[in-house]
């Protein structure tokens, strides 16, 4: 058997490691920006750049593929190659990967805050980024995959199934969830109306928290862990059964965050059903990744990477303990739309996510650059630092959450809502954001300590970009009698294979009813297509992200049919491409704002409001709008908008697009006569505020025709 | 409402109990799996991480395995 001799590519995961560095200070400046600005809207300087519902979506954009991304391409990139005794496959597909991820990481900073958005959670970035994502993220696979057949170790340890179940899994979620039909270069509609795209994008979007905040890095778990601890995981059996039931119990759970909502409610059941399953695979890979530590826990005491992956572990088990309880309708009825949901997120990112990525930093750093970490006390204060810092941030948001969520519900003894005035609910919460940004400041000012570490370690050091190893190469035409998982262990591609038939089962339960049913039909005949102004506001409602804090859904409850009005009917959201349903409720649910509905408010009070929303609503923490008030709304698109819509089932008629914009004008003209006839309002027809107020207007109005 | 909405797809209703029934013969086929591989196997696999890149920073480890 020959040896033969070759070298591990520590570059790539060097430059990967100090993109995730960068990012990182990014992502969380912009997340402390955001929780300044939830409390003092004036922070957002006026500028419709840096205003909430732009720069939110930045956030965790920043956060989830930037910071979070980046430290999965160095994990991976560094233990792919160990295990299997090999250079990646090709140098040039793995610079593709990092310069091409970079530029849409650039491209995303530069649209988000532009205002050029979808809308869908997570998935915020238009087509042309989605394509260039899905271009890259192919380069990833060929490359891990190419990676993967020239091994020189005939079997894949576990952390390589977690990175194969990674790759082929966010590829599906991302290319269905972003069928959109453009209609210009950063302007696009999402394919799917209403209840299909709410199914469709939280199918994608608590899929991208499993199969890229969590299966990437629990192989990154399986392979740094019993590294820093120097001794093998605690089971690999138990690691098998972890990783086939994780992966395909995970894809069916995506409807328990429409729990209540206008979907179905088979579907609602099934989301939760599987939510509660799925704590028993969670754990399962909890407790094995802790377990690993049995009999050197004194190490922990005294070795910062071992105490962070600690942490981490445990963040990860108690974000997959309340993942299954917020998923029960009863515990969701009071979760939902609240802050808890915020801190929910925040312990798995900044605990599982942030500190496996911190662990995993400081302990690849002294290899890489062949030293010593500089000051191992930093890296214990930057620990205290995050741990303090998560408990700052998360335990306000899950008191204010709740108190919040109370309030909304409370009756007083005549059966009238305590807290009629939403804005009530809000005031009493801001302590609990004050406390937040604390703790988010002391958890950055414990990376800012980590980078001071590191980069000392770095210059103390010197850099191995090529780490020579050698191993004997893959025998071949081998005769196997082995029997059980091994056998897959050594076949890549059929495992890859089940891979895939894994989590298309749950895929295709949870998503084929939805393309079969008659979505374009309205079931409700009041229920007409937006006018061409109406839609055109929305396109500007999209633009400021306004779907960040408010939510379009009416739930079922007296507390909410009281406070808001009747109930949303999944017949009434048939032509919303996309769907804005939204996800927590900073400010009040807006489904029912439109006219003729008991919210329903005056043109003039909402022209006020979004000049200044402390005019008519003293102590609110909205942003101004006072741009809406100046820009002049571009018309010259409502064909192509019309077109496009018509094209996925608006029934619009034929030719219609060549009068919209003459009914946009006179539907704007009235709206603006009826404002200038108040005293201290005077504006003209053409503003964008027009548009924005006929949409609000319009909203959840069409079912009031059939009283 | 959701009845009328879903009225196109005959025996929609089983489509749960379907799923689940998929995920218990998966699970029973994982265990079984699991039992039948080998024990050396295992035990080889589970030490993968620990053999693979030591050549060069051996001097370096701040701790070795007992």
């Amino acid at each position: 058997m020959s040896i033969e001799k070759f070298s591990y590519d520590n570059k790539i995961v060097k430059y990967f490691l100090l993109a995730t560095v960068v990012f990182g200070v990014i992502g969380m400046l912009v997340g402390l920006t955001i929780a300044t600005q939830i409390f003092y809207p004036a922070a957002n300087f006026n500028l419709p750049y840096t205003t909430f519902g732009r720069i939110r979506p930045l956030h965790t954009n920043a956060v989830i593929f930037a910071f979070v991304g980046n430290a999965m391409f160095a994990g991976v990139y560094y233990s792919l190659q160990r295990l299997l005794k090999t250079r990646m496959f090709s140098d040039l597909l793995s610079w593709i990967n990092f310069w091409g991820w970079q530029i849409i990481i650039l491209a995303a900073a530069i649209t988000l805050p532009l205002g050029l958005t979808t809308s869908k959670e997570y998935a915020e970035l238009e087509w042309p980024i989605d394509i260039a994502i899905a271009l890259i993220w192919v380069v990833f696979g060929v490359n891990m995959i190419g990676t993967i057949i020239k091994r020189r170790e005939r079997h894949m340890y576990v952390a390589i199934w977690f990175y194969i179940a990674t790759f082929v899994t966010v590829a599906i979620l991302h290319i269905f969830n972003s069928f959109e039909l453009p209609i210009s270069l950063f302007k696009s509609y999402s394919f799917y109306a209403g209840v299909q795209d709410a199914l469709v994008q939280w199918w994608y979007g608590h899929n991208a928290v499993a199969f890229f905040l969590t299966t990437p890095f629990l192989g990154i778990m399986y392979y740094y862990l019993p590294k820093a601890a120097n001794r093998p995981v605690y089971s690999y059996k138990l690691s098998i059964i972890h990783f086939w039931s994780l992966i395909f119990i995970y894809i069916w759970a995506g409807p328990h965050h429409l729990l209540y909502t206008a979907l179905p409610n088979w579907a609602q059941t099934l989301g939760t059903v599987f939510s509660v399953m799925l704590i028993a695979p969670s754990w399962g890979g909890m407790l094995n990744g802790l377990m690993t530590l049995r009999g050197a826990w004194d190490r922990v005491r005294e070795d910062p990477v071992l105490k962070f992956m600690v942490v981490a572990v445990t963040a990860y088990g108690m974000a997959t303990f309340e993942g299954p309880m917020l998923s029960l309708k009863n515990f969701n009825a009071i979760t939902h739309f609240t802050d808890w949901i915020i801190g929910h997120v925040h312990i798995g990112g900044l605990g599982w996510n942030g500190f496996l990525i911190f662990g995993m930093a400081y302990w690849l750093i002294p290899r890489m650059w062949q030293t010593r970490l500089y000051s191992t006390n930093l890296a214990n204060l930057h620990f205290w630092l995050g741990t303090l810092g998560i408990i700052l941030y998360a335990l306000p948001l899950y008191w204010g959450g709740v108190v919040q969520s109370l309030m909304w519900k409370e009756f007083t003894e005549e059966g009238f809502l305590m807290y009629g005035n939403f804005l009530e609910t809000v005031t009493k919460i801001i302590p609990f954001y004050v406390i937040r940004l604390v703790g988010g400041l002391l958890y950055f000012s414990g990376f800012l300590i980590m980078i001071y570490n590191v980069v000392k370690t770095m210059g103390a050091g010197s850099f191995l970009a090529n780490e020579e190893a050698e191993a004997p190469a893959l025998e071949k035409n081998v005769e196997f009698k082995d029997k059980g998982h091994s056998i897959l262990e050594r076949k890549p591609i059929q495992f890859t294979i089940l891979t895939l038939v894994a989590v298309a089962i749950g895929g295709i339960a949870e998503i084929m009813p939805t393309y079969l049913i008659k979505s374009n039909i309205p079931t409700i005949p009041s229920v007409k297509p937006y006018t061409p102004l109406e839609l055109q506001g929305r396109d500007i409602y999209i633009r400021e992200g306004c779907v960040s804090c408010h939510s379009q859904m009416v739930r079922p409850f007296r507390s909410e049919t009281e406070r808001y009005g009747e109930y949303s009917k999944a017949g009434e959201f048939v032509y919303d491409h996309p769907f804005l349903w939204g996800s927590r409720r900073t400010g009040p649910d807006l489904h029912r704002e439109g006219l003729g509905n008991k919210n329903a408010k005056p043109h003039a009070w909402h022209y006020k409001h979004m000049y200044d929303p402390r005019i008519t609503s003293p102590g609110s923490i909205m942003p101004r709008y006072p741009w809406l008030l100046e820009n002049s709304l571009d018309a010259s698109n409502t064909a192509d908008k019309i077109n496009a819509m018509r094209t996925l089932g608006v029934p619009y008629q034929k030719g219609y697009e060549q009068i919209a914009n003459d009914d946009l004008q006179a539907q704007a003209k009235m709206i603006a006569d009826q404002l200038n006839a108040e005293e201290d309002i005077n504006t003209s027809a053409d503003k964008e505020i027009i548009a924005l107020i006929a949409y609000l207007q319009r909203l959840g109005t069409d079912i009031n025709v059939d009283k | 409402m959701f009845k009328n909405y879903f009225n196109d797809i005959a025996y929609i209703e089983v489509g749960p109990v379907i799923g689940l029934t998929i995920f218990f013969v998966f699970f029973v086929v994982l265990v079984y799996v699991v039992i039948k591989t080998d024990k050396g196997f295992i035990s080889k696999m589970k030490n993968m991480p620990l053999n693979d890149d030591e050549l060069k920073n051996q001097s370096k480890k701040t701790s070795t395995q007992p």
